[in-house]
């Protein structure tokens, strides 16, 4: 956007006047300054470093003041990222500080995957900003701004050179968020040995390619200080929150048995150096770098990403809502397409379906009429057996009528000859009759011993006997 | 120093009583004294922990010599994928005629990488390594000259930085502890306030408890001993963790010239024991209990180790039937644990196979009747 503002004004006749009197707009900086404090500043800090580095002292040391902090184990399972934010205020001007511990880092045996939490974090503070600067109702102007506009990564003062971790976590950073090296505990390193180590961390970062927070040389009222400070990186603290009296002066300080270290001593540490640089000195112009470098590096990825472009194929400069207006056809267009196939597919299922249906409905439609037909045929065949039945009861009857008749009036031999005979015939005329014979052999052997009809039903024997039987009743 | 000082006054006694009753045995520890002056005696230190803590100035300091002339040290970017080497330094230094064969075994690159799993099994296969030499040495048919290159002593080095011990550390700790002396040392302790030192080392010893390493323990003193040096001996047990610092460089302080560090606030010095335990490690580890360090990896940590191999061997031996074997097998006076328990469970499946066939005898009987 900048430089099509500028172009603008490049084409325009640009004219150089001069005044003729105080006019008054050298007081726009003032408007500014003092519209800025009424609004409050917010400024967040980011500290990467080992458990028990001296982060959170560090940071009470900067600000004087006792931010509440637990210790942290060394057991953490993972690294996680711990805000926690504050409200400050010095002279008129109120500091909204919001300091984001790293806890756990360092601590586990497999460290790949240690840096990715912390990325993964200044990722959602962008993320959370460009949400908010593309909504449609937005209100940027009391946006509480979390992106991280400071990250102090502690090195382990070990005197020989940056740790394999720490060369990966800043690798991964330095395009994210303004980096400022620091080396933590520095009260054990000597002064020779600082000289040494400050060069080779310098060194490994250059010839690693890590781009670290330079302090800013183009305005003239800071240059000299800063270029300064910039040969002085990475700064060598100490910090401590108890105070000591060395000579008649209470400072704050660490005590040894050979000595005291004070912690405001230029000759004894860089923490001086680190107060003024990021505190007193940069802190707008980090703000600044977060929001037009490190910011808009972001948000042109994830644009990138989403497929919106600048220029579109012919070259011609296209807007975001063309752009939008392309997304959004095309998203709704593949919707459609999906809605199709989708519709399409439960047509066709159900097609499916319905042939499959009808085709069970005809089997067991024939398997119905086998059945019946099944059924009918062993009803015809029963009813057929039922008749045999009956023809051969009927005749068996008849013939035991003539045999009876027969016997009665003829003499015992022919009876019996007849009874064999009938017997043999009766026989012969199937297993149905052979109940028939137990039947009036039983009669001849038993007496008569029921009273009523229903019993002699019951008792073979009794039928026989009885009168309805010889009469041919049955 | 104690040592000498203790059995030359026995020696002293002894000559003083009447002598008919003087058999002469007193003097016993003189000749020890003498052969083992001639013999000379070894000792083999390992330092581990993390680069950057110090291990080889205090070595140098230990010992007052320059172990570490020309040392290349790697930068991040090579450290990032790197394994763990076992460098060892072998010196003869001589005081007062008696002759010390000492080997330092370095171990560059431990917790270095990014990714340090298992970053202790080069040195636990090292340790494993010198074991199994002095195991085959010893059962060799010629045993005059056997050089003994198992480590005597591991000193560890963890930093001051944090809040107590890290995963690594207690991750090396339990996989050595068993193998060696550990003697756990908190580095660099010139960036700790003595109010720090203290809290770090009540910290350090909970943990270690917690986590149930064993570390060297220092051997209770006889009752019979000196005041002097049974007050030392609880001083020095109260000190562990020992909090040291090491220097190369020599500074002029309070009118001498001491080994220290020169710091724009004051000058640390090395042996005083004031500013760091230095002297007390010194005394223990070279001046009274190096013998017993020695003794303890002998009779506990190698006989553990063999102990374990033979046991392997006898049961590999039993279930592959072979009669070579890789070294030669003594016939072992007492039965082994192993063919004991192959035999009951023999013994327990012919039971069971005697039970079941009188069962059966009886079934068949029964359906004979």
């Amino acid at each position: 956007m900048a430089a099509t503002d500028v172009d603008i004004f490049s084409n325009e006749e640009k004219r150089n006047l001069s005044l003729g009197g105080h006019v008054g707009f050298d007081s726009l900086p003032d408007q500014l300054v003092s519209k800025s404090v009424t609004q409050g500043f917010c400024f967040n800090i980011l500290c990467v470093g080992e458990t028990g580095i001296g982060k959170s002292t560090l940071m009470n040391t900067l600000f004087n003041t006792m931010f509440e902090n637990e210790e942290a184990s060394h057991y953490q399972n993972g690294v996680y990222l711990r805000p926690r934010t504050y409200d400050l205020q010095e002279s008129n001007v109120h500091l909204k500080l919001t300091i984001v511990d790293t806890v756990g880092f360092g601590d586990q045996i497999n460290k790949e995957e240690s840096y990715k939490p912390i990325v993964d974090y200044i990722d959602t503070q962008f993320e959370n900003y460009l949400q908010e600067e593309l909504k449609i109702k937005r209100s940027l102007f009391n946006y509480h701004d979390t992106r991280i506009h400071i990250c102090l990564y502690f090195i382990s003062p070990t005197g020989h050179s940056l740790k394999s971790l720490d060369l990966v976590t800043m690798k991964k950073l330095d395009s994210k968020v303004n980096i400022i090296p620091i080396i933590a505990k520095a009260d054990t390193i000597s002064k020779s040995e600082l000289h040494k180590f400050k060069i080779k961390i310098m060194s490994e970062l250059v010839s690693n390619g890590v781009q670290i927070y330079q302090f800013p040389t183009d305005d003239e009222a800071v240059t000299e200080i800063n270029s300064s400070m910039n040969a002085h990186l990475p700064f060598a603290v100490v910090g401590s929150v108890e105070e000591v009296k060395v000579g008649n002066k209470t400072v704050r300080a660490r005590q040894y048995p050979w000595g005291v270290v004070q912690v405001e001593n230029e000759s004894h540490c860089d923490f001086v150096k680190l107060r003024e640089m990021l505190i007193r000195v940069n802190m707008e112009d980090l703000r600044e770098q977060t929001h037009a470098r490190h910011y808009e590096l972001y948000r042109r990825c994830k644009l990138e990403e989403m497929g919106f472009k600048d220029t579109d194929p012919d070259s011609q400069p296209f807007s975001l809502q063309e752009t939008y207006e392309a997304k959004r056809k095309e998203f709704l267009g593949d919707l459609q397409r999906k809605e199709e196939g989708m519709r399409q597919m439960f047509v066709n299922k159900v097609k499916e379906t319905e042939g499959e249906l009808k085709e069970k409905e005809r089997e067991l439609h024939e398997k119905f009429e086998q059945l019946k037909r099944m059924h009918q045929e062993e009803k015809k065949k029963v009813e057929e057996k039922r008749r045999e039945l009956e023809e051969e009861m009927n005749a068996f009857n008849r013939r035991k009528v003539a045999a009876e008749t027969l016997s009665l009036s003829q003499p015992l031999k022919k009876d019996k000859d007849k009874k064999n005979r009938s017997v043999k015939t009766e026989n012969q005329s199937g297993v149905n009759l052979s109940n028939s014979k137990v039947m009036m052999a039983k009669a001849n052997m038993e007496p008569l011993n029921c009273q009523s009809w229903w019993q002699a039903i019951q008792c073979c024997t009794c039928l026989v006997h009885s009168d309805a039987w010889r009469q041919g009743l049955f | 120093m104690t040592t000498n000082i203790r059995y030359k006054s026995r020696f002293m006694k002894s000559e003083e009583s009447e002598d008919k009753q003087y058999v002469g045995f007193a003097t016993l520890p003189n000749q020890v004294h003498r052969k083992s002056v001639k013999k000379g005696f070894d000792f083999t230190l390992m330092v581990a922990g993390e680069s950057g803590l110090g291990k080889s100035t205090l070595v140098n300091s230990l010992f007052l010599t320059d172990l570490y002339k020309d040392r290349k040290l790697l930068n991040a970017e090579e450290r990032i994928n790197q394994t763990v080497e076992i460098t060892k330094h072998t010196v003869d230094i001589e005081e007062k005629g008696v002759k010390l064969k000492l080997t330092i075994v370095d171990t560059p690159g431990f917790g270095d990488a990014v990714n340090n799993n298992e970053c202790w099994k080069p040195i636990t296969d090292y340790i494993d390594q010198q074991f199994e030499q002095y195991f085959r040495d010893e059962s060799g048919l010629n045993r005059k000259n056997i050089l003994d290159n198992r480590v005597h002593c591991c000193l560890y080095f963890i930093p001051p930085f944090g809040h107590g011990l890290r995963p690594v550390d207690v991750e090396f700790m339990k996989a050595l502890h068993e193998k060696v002396n550990i003697v756990p040392l908190i580095s660099k302790a010139d960036c700790l306030t003595p109010n720090e030192v203290k809290k770090l080392k009540d910290r350090v010893r909970d943990e270690i408890e917690h986590f149930g390493i064993k570390v060297y323990q220092f051997p209770e003193c006889d009752s019979d001993e000196e005041e002097e040096f049974k007050q030392m001996d609880k001083e020095l047990k109260e000190c562990t963790p020992f909090a040291v610092i090491g220097s190369n460089t020599v500074v002029e302080a309070r009118g001498q010239r001491v080994r220290g560090r020169l710091y724009p606030w004051g000058i640390v010095e090395v042996e005083n024991q004031s500013h760091c335990d230095f002297v007390k490690l010194r005394n223990m580890l070279i001046r009274s209990h190096m013998h017993d360090l020695k003794d303890v990896t002998c009779d506990v940590h190698y006989e553990n180790y063999r102990a374990h191999c033979i046991q392997e061997m006898t049961s590999k031996l039993a279930q592959d039937n072979r009669t070579d074997s890789p070294l030669p097998i003594l016939p072992l006076p007492t039965p082994d644990v192993e063919t004991e328990r192959l035999i009951k469970m023999k013994d327990e499946e012919l039971k069971r196979m005697q039970e079941m066939l009188e069962k059966m005898q009886q079934q068949m009987h029964e359906k004979d009747q």
